[in-house]
């Protein structure tokens, strides 16, 4: 068992878990033809189909339950405001298999030559009163149960009176938050609390106006939008998701990471030899000083950023997003690109930390404008 | 339904009475005809149309999440209003007020209720986005609802956000504190954040920790009285205001742009 615990402690590691769900998630939700055909080999699929659910969510809940049998872990998942992120875990989960399986369903129906279950339910109208209105009225009490019963139960967590010369530790925001307080750890406030969340409103509300795929309306389905759920599934699971996980249960002390069998000691020390872009630059392969002139100083970092967001985006019109270029046209090409760059930005940056220990990119402390 | 004219239970009875009728104009909804028109008669269940495609019954295709998204919303409102009675905003009283409330008032569940029904409501509203994602029912014609509902899922994290400060205890306090140095860092608009040190005339920062984006939040230079009346107010009328805006478009936009998605 402890050798399970250890073994589990050192996977949920970001630098591990996060690859690996990446990889994971990426062959689970095919973005084109030939990852798809690999999912179909893997039988990866399979998760989508009753059976599947049924071994995940055994599986799921049967980590929780032997979790629960350990003190430390025991400590963090049943504090009372960490309870709604528990249940958060399993519903997205759930509902990602509902729709799933429903799409996967979908998708045979049509390969047949067969329109959507929701195609034929469509034609059939059904009067509101009593049919919709019952669901509602049912709903609302069996939620209202569950919140008077989860209410009951569960007292409202009230810690000591506010002190302002006792910070905690750690101190961590409001959990749906803390992805974004998780992201500090690789980039500064400005961009972690600032640019990134505006970025992500923005990208949200740019979805429909940069999906140009006129099919999947109004039923579920995976084959006709592979890249959008792809892309979409992607970041809503592991930006999102994931990080809120991490930052709520995996993140202790001094913001630094505790297995979920491990204890929160407040003295565990973490060693940590972060480099500037600029220091690697000059001092490790050129053997030589930094330069005092910020612009020279910082040119490597400069050099990067312009050619990630300025040489890549054409570069990958010309090859790999072709057609997507072709039909959004110039302008739509340049947002998507833009924000799918910001977004696979988080990644890069976390792989240059965990490999070669970077801290900037660009580093101008002088103007607090770090990247 | 032929004969229940001449065997009427109580309820009959009292459904034909005049004042019963005066309020439900349509009386028991028995033929169609009736039921479709409970429906457009009722300013609340009007909200629906009167039939919609057997999918939009589904459990499996709708979740439920938007309706029940609405339905904790208004549980808040009231649980909300009730606390409002025993709770005062300032930082002598907050914090003894919670107490008060949870050892004084006979019952007292109803922070309870709205502190987890808060946490449901951000779950059921992301799932809901999801949802919406999933069976493409952001696609045209409704792009601007899909806006409008991303809109609403911001209001709901800065309406639990807000409320997050209102207990007055380390949790709160410390929460906002993390969250509100984000602020600071604001490009420009924040004292620590990149390029405010250009926003200078001289010798003289435009931008400084007295002037800047956080400092606009909290009302101050850390979390203390201003900001707690200030997140007070904007939890109790200015963001409900806001949201209670943007819901009502979210909810006419549903019916304008043809009612709950359905394949082409």
């Amino acid at each position: 068992m402890e050798a399970f615990k250890d073994f589990v402690n050192h996977v949920t590691r970001p630098r591990v878990l996060f690859p690996l769900l990446l990889v994971f998630t990426v062959l689970m939700f095919p973005p084109n033809e030939i990852l798809f055909k690999i999912n179909k080999k893997l039988r990866l699929y399979k998760l989508w189909t009753r059976m599947g659910g049924i071994i995940f969510f055994s599986l799921m809940i049967a980590f929780f339950a032997f979790g629960l049998t350990d003190p430390n872990f025991k400590k963090i998942v049943t504090k009372p405001d960490n309870v709604p992120i528990v249940g958060l875990l399993f519903l997205v989960n759930f509902f990602l298999w509902v729709s799933m399986k429903q799409a996967y369903e979908n998708d045979a129906r049509m390969d047949e030559g067969k329109e959507s279950s929701e195609a034929g339910d469509a034609k059939e109208k059904v009067l509101v009163w009593p049919d919709l209105v019952y669901i509602e009225f049912i709903s609302l009490i069996l939620c209202t149960i569950l919140l008077m019963v989860w209410s009951i139960l569960l007292k409202a967590p009230l810690e000591e009176p506010a002190n302002p010369t006792v910070s905690p530790n750690p101190s961590k925001a409001p959990w749906y938050f803390l992805g974004l307080q998780e992201m500090l750890v690789y980039f500064d406030p400005w961009l972690a609390g600032v640019v990134f969340p505006t970025v992500i409103i923005l990208g949200l509300m740019a979805i429909p106006y940069l999906d140009s795929n006129k099919k999947g309306r109004g039923y579920y389905s995976f084959k006709e939008r592979k890249m959008a759920i792809s892309i979409f599934v992607t970041l809503w699971l592991l930006f999102w998701i994931f990080l809120i996980t991490v930052g709520t249960f995996l993140r202790g002390p001094n913001w630094n990471f505790f297995g979920p069998f491990e204890y929160w000691d407040v003295n565990k020390l973490e060693v940590l030899t972060n480099v500037n872009l600029s220091e690697y630059f000059y001092m490790i392969w050129f053997k030589r000083q930094v330069p005092q002139n910020i612009i020279l100083r910082e040119l490597p970092g400069f050099f990067l950023m312009v050619s990630y967001f300025g040489i890549l985006p054409p570069l990958l019109a010309k090859t790999l997003f072709r057609n997507i270029f072709k039909n959004l046209g110039a302008f739509r090409y340049s947002v998507f690109v833009v924000l799918l760059l910001i977004a696979a930005s988080l990644p890069m940056k976390m792989f240059l930390r965990w490999a070669f220990n970077i801290k900037y990119i660009i580093a101008i402390p002088e103007f607090f404008f770090n990247i | 339904m032929a004969n229940s004219g001449d065997k009427k239970n109580i309820l009959g009875r009292i459904a034909e009475t005049q004042v019963v009728k005066s309020i439900f104009r349509t009386g028991v909804p028995r033929s169609r005809r009736q039921r479709m028109m409970i429906i457009l008669n009722d300013v609340f269940l009007h909200l629906h149309p009167a039939r919609l495609p057997v999918s939009g019954v589904k459990l499996k295709y709708t979740w439920c999440m938007g309706g029940l998204s609405f339905f904790i919303f208004l549980v808040l409102t009231v649980t909300g209003i009730l606390l409002m009675f025993y709770y005062r905003p300032t930082v002598e009283y907050a914090y003894g007020d919670m107490i008060d409330l949870r050892e004084q008032v006979p019952l007292g569940i109803m922070r309870e209720i709205h502190r987890w029904g808060a946490h449901l409501m951000v779950i059921s509203v992301w799932l809901h986005m999801f949802r919406v994602f999933m069976t493409g029912a952001y696609k045209p014609p409704r792009e601007f609802n899909w806006v409008v509902g991303v809109i609403l899922l911001v209001l709901t994290m800065l309406l639990s956000f807000t409320g997050y400060l209102l207990p007055w205890d380390q949790l709160a306090i410390w929460a906002i504190t993390v969250g509100s140095n984000m602020a600071g860092a604001t490009p420009f608009a924040g004292a620590l954040g990149p390029g405010s040190s250009l926003l200078a005339l001289g010798d003289v920062n435009f931008i400084t920790p007295s002037s800047d984006a956080r400092f606009a939040l909290l009302g101050g230079r850390f979390v203390g009285e201003g900001a707690l009346l200030r997140f007070y107010v904007l939890h109790c009328i200015g963001l409900p205001f806001i949201i209670m805006i943007f819901m009502s478009v979210h909810f006419w936009r549903v019916r304008k742009d043809g009612g709950i998605s359905t394949p082409l």
